[in-house]
């Protein structure tokens, strides 16, 4: 995923959150014929229609096995790959056992540049961390802003379209100028990279927010603290929370990158040193543990975003 | 008659980008303290903005509106709201979104408990009491609607104001949400202006039925004042001469002077 690819993926996402204003022509009796039904055989889902738990097994099965099937054809490709290609990609059972050797002792510290696989990702954790940490402060803030206020729309507006397509790494050169040192530069590009998602998103939600809803907020007339923690806060953090996704799943992207070029302690930098080493089993094995810590960050998002769907 | 809201010489124009368009064009009404008139009429013809206007979501082009001796110019919680859709906050429940009306009418000059007491009786009023903790999508279509009700009579809000807000909804609870409001509305002696599209529905629970003539530039067609005894029983009614010519002057009104070409 590129960055440029980011517009298309935000309005996907955030058609779930649209639902809330479709009316809802339920009626009454059908509450009360719930329960009836309820003691039956058949189990009835959120929306009245039947679910069929039991008739579901055999599908959850299917996935799982698809699932098996997909990771053992890579694996058969790899090997086939590693054995034609020369000796130079080593094979699957090579690199599972220097995995395990690896993952046996993450902790380890032998001199700045030679510290475990762990110290390295808990390092550009940490960078994404703070990078995206600021970028969220700034960005959700000025998000909600730029989404109330036209003015201010019209005025973020050109800058944000020219400014977000940059490449995350064309950052890189001003932020060691600004900082002279590789890490604060480091988490600069972070920041910089990750902030555009989170703020076109959280004004979008803004923007969206169903008219009803800014009506009832008329009609009350709720003073403006009210209106932001009763109805916009609630109203945008699904979009909000779009947007944080977005923004992680960049800086992870992005610290990789960055930290190839500005060096220190840090999965990018591990890759990099491995590759001087010409130790292909180790950059392997760094790319593994680069996409599963992504999805792993991925996940946990997607399920926080779930706490705040309201449907 | 009291004049309790007066409508005078309103008139709404909206600028869009084909120009200026006339959507109500002197509308004059007074509505009396505790009376209930509903306002039919073709779809279009300019209910809703009508409605709008004395809620104060819109800004008349023309005229003046007056309600209780002050002139309207914004919206403000003495008008209770009850749109169409609805419109509940879907991450508050029940409860909750009828205290956020109660908490800002009151808040000031009462404490929690008895802020928690008005949003209780407000729910129980709908006979909702056993849905207080439930969310929005907890609950039926009519049930929400009852929230609805709830939330703008826990205002006591000096008139109520309803978008067809059956509309949604299939006949039966249509009819069961009907008699509620009568009940309701009995109960509390509220002023109400409803907007419907169901003749039945006018004349069941009116005072004065407002006839509005087709837009652009809809005004008042015909007032029809419904003269049959509270309370009014639907049974006993459907066969009673009176409101069966009731019912026909309003269908005559819609159906001959005011036919709408191809809808
Ligand atoms: N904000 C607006 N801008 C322009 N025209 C509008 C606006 N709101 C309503 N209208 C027009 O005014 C007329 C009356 O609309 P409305 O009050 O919604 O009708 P009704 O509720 O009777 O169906 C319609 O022709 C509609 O297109
Ligand atoms: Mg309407």
């Amino acid at each position: 995923m590129s960055v440029v690819s980011l517009a298309p993926a935000m309005l996907k996402d955030n058609s779930p959150s649209a639902s809330p204003i479709t009316p809802v022509a339920a009626n009454e009796a059908q509450t009360v014929q719930r329960p009836k039904s309820r003691s039956s055989r058949v189990t009835l889902g959120d929306d009245g229609n039947p679910l069929y738990v039991r008739a579901r097994a055999p599908e959850w099965t299917m996935r799982v096995f698809a699932m098996l099937c997909g990771i053992a054809l890579f694996i058969g490709a790899w090997e086939i790959l590693s054995k034609t290609g020369g000796g130079r990609l080593p094979d699957p059972v090579s690199t599972w056992h220097s995995a395990v050797q690896l993952f046996s002792d993450p902790f380890y510290r032998k001199g700045p540049n030679d510290q475990g696989i762990g110290w390295n990702i808990l390092n550009s954790l940490g960078r994404v961390g703070i990078g995206f940490g600021m970028a969220a402060a700034v960005g959700i803030p000025l998000g909600f802003m730029i989404g109330r206020f036209r003015f201010l729309s019209d005025m973020a507006s050109p800058i944000i379209s020219m400014l977000r397509p940059v490449s995350p790494l064309a950052w890189l050169p001003i932020g060691l100028l600004v900082f002279k040192a590789a890490n604060p530069a480091a988490i600069y590009v972070i920041f910089i990279s990750s902030i555009w998602p989170m703020i076109i998103n959280t004004a979008v939600g803004v923007r969206q927010i169903p008219e009803d809803y800014m009506n009832v907020a008329k009609v009350l007339k709720l003073s403006e603290w009210k209106v932001f923690t009763k109805i916009l806060f609630p109203a945008v953090l699904p979009y909000m929370m779009t947007g944080v996704r977005l923004a992680i799943g960049v800086a992870w992207l992005v610290i990789v990158a960055a930290e190839m070029l500005t060096g220190g302690v840090g999965i990018g930098f591990w890759v990099w040193d491995e590759w001087n080493n010409l130790n292909v089993q180790h950059i392997i094995i760094a790319i593994f543990t680069v996409g599963i810590v992504g999805l792993a960050l991925e996940q946990l998002l997607i399920f926080a975003a779930r706490r705040f769907n309201y449907e | 008659m009291g004049k309790y809201l007066q409508i005078e010489s309103v008139g709404m124009v909206f600028e869009t980008k084909k120009g200026p368009f006339t959507a109500l064009e002197d509308i004059n009404l007074e509505i009396a303290e505790g009376e209930f008139v509903s306002l039919i009429g073709h779809s279009g013809c300019g209910k809703s903005t009508l409605l709008n206007l004395i809620a104060g979501l819109l800004k008349t082009t023309d005229g003046t509106m007056i309600l209780a001796e002050r002139e309207i110019s914004g919206p403000g919680p003495d008008r209770g709201v009850v749109f169409q859709n609805h419109s509940l906050l879907p991450w508050l429940t029940c409860f909750d979104n009828v205290y956020l009306a109660v908490e800002r009418v009151f808040a000031g000059k009462e404490d929690k408990a008895s802020l928690k007491k008005r949003t209780h009786e407000a729910l129980a009023l709908v006979g909702l009491t056993h849905a207080e903790q439930k969310y929005p999508h907890e609950i039926s279509g009519g049930m929400k609607q009852r929230v609805g009700i709830a939330r703008a009579l826990s205002m006591q809000p000096k008139v109520l104001l309803m978008d067809e807000p059956f509309g949604a909804l299939d006949a039966l609870t249509r009819a069961h949400l009907q008699d509620e409001l009568t009940r309701i509305v009995g109960e509390t002696g509220s002023t109400v202006v409803m907007v419907t599209h169901d003749v039945d529905e006018a004349v069941l629970l009116s005072d004065r039925v407002v006839m509005m003539t087709n837009g652009p530039a809809a005004t008042i067609g015909e007032i029809l004042h419904v003269d049959l005894p509270r309370p009014r029983e639907r049974l006993a009614l459907a066969a009673h001469p009176r409101y069966m010519a009731l019912r026909s002057e309003v269908l005559k009104f819609l159906y001959q002077k005011q036919l709408k070409v191809a809808a």
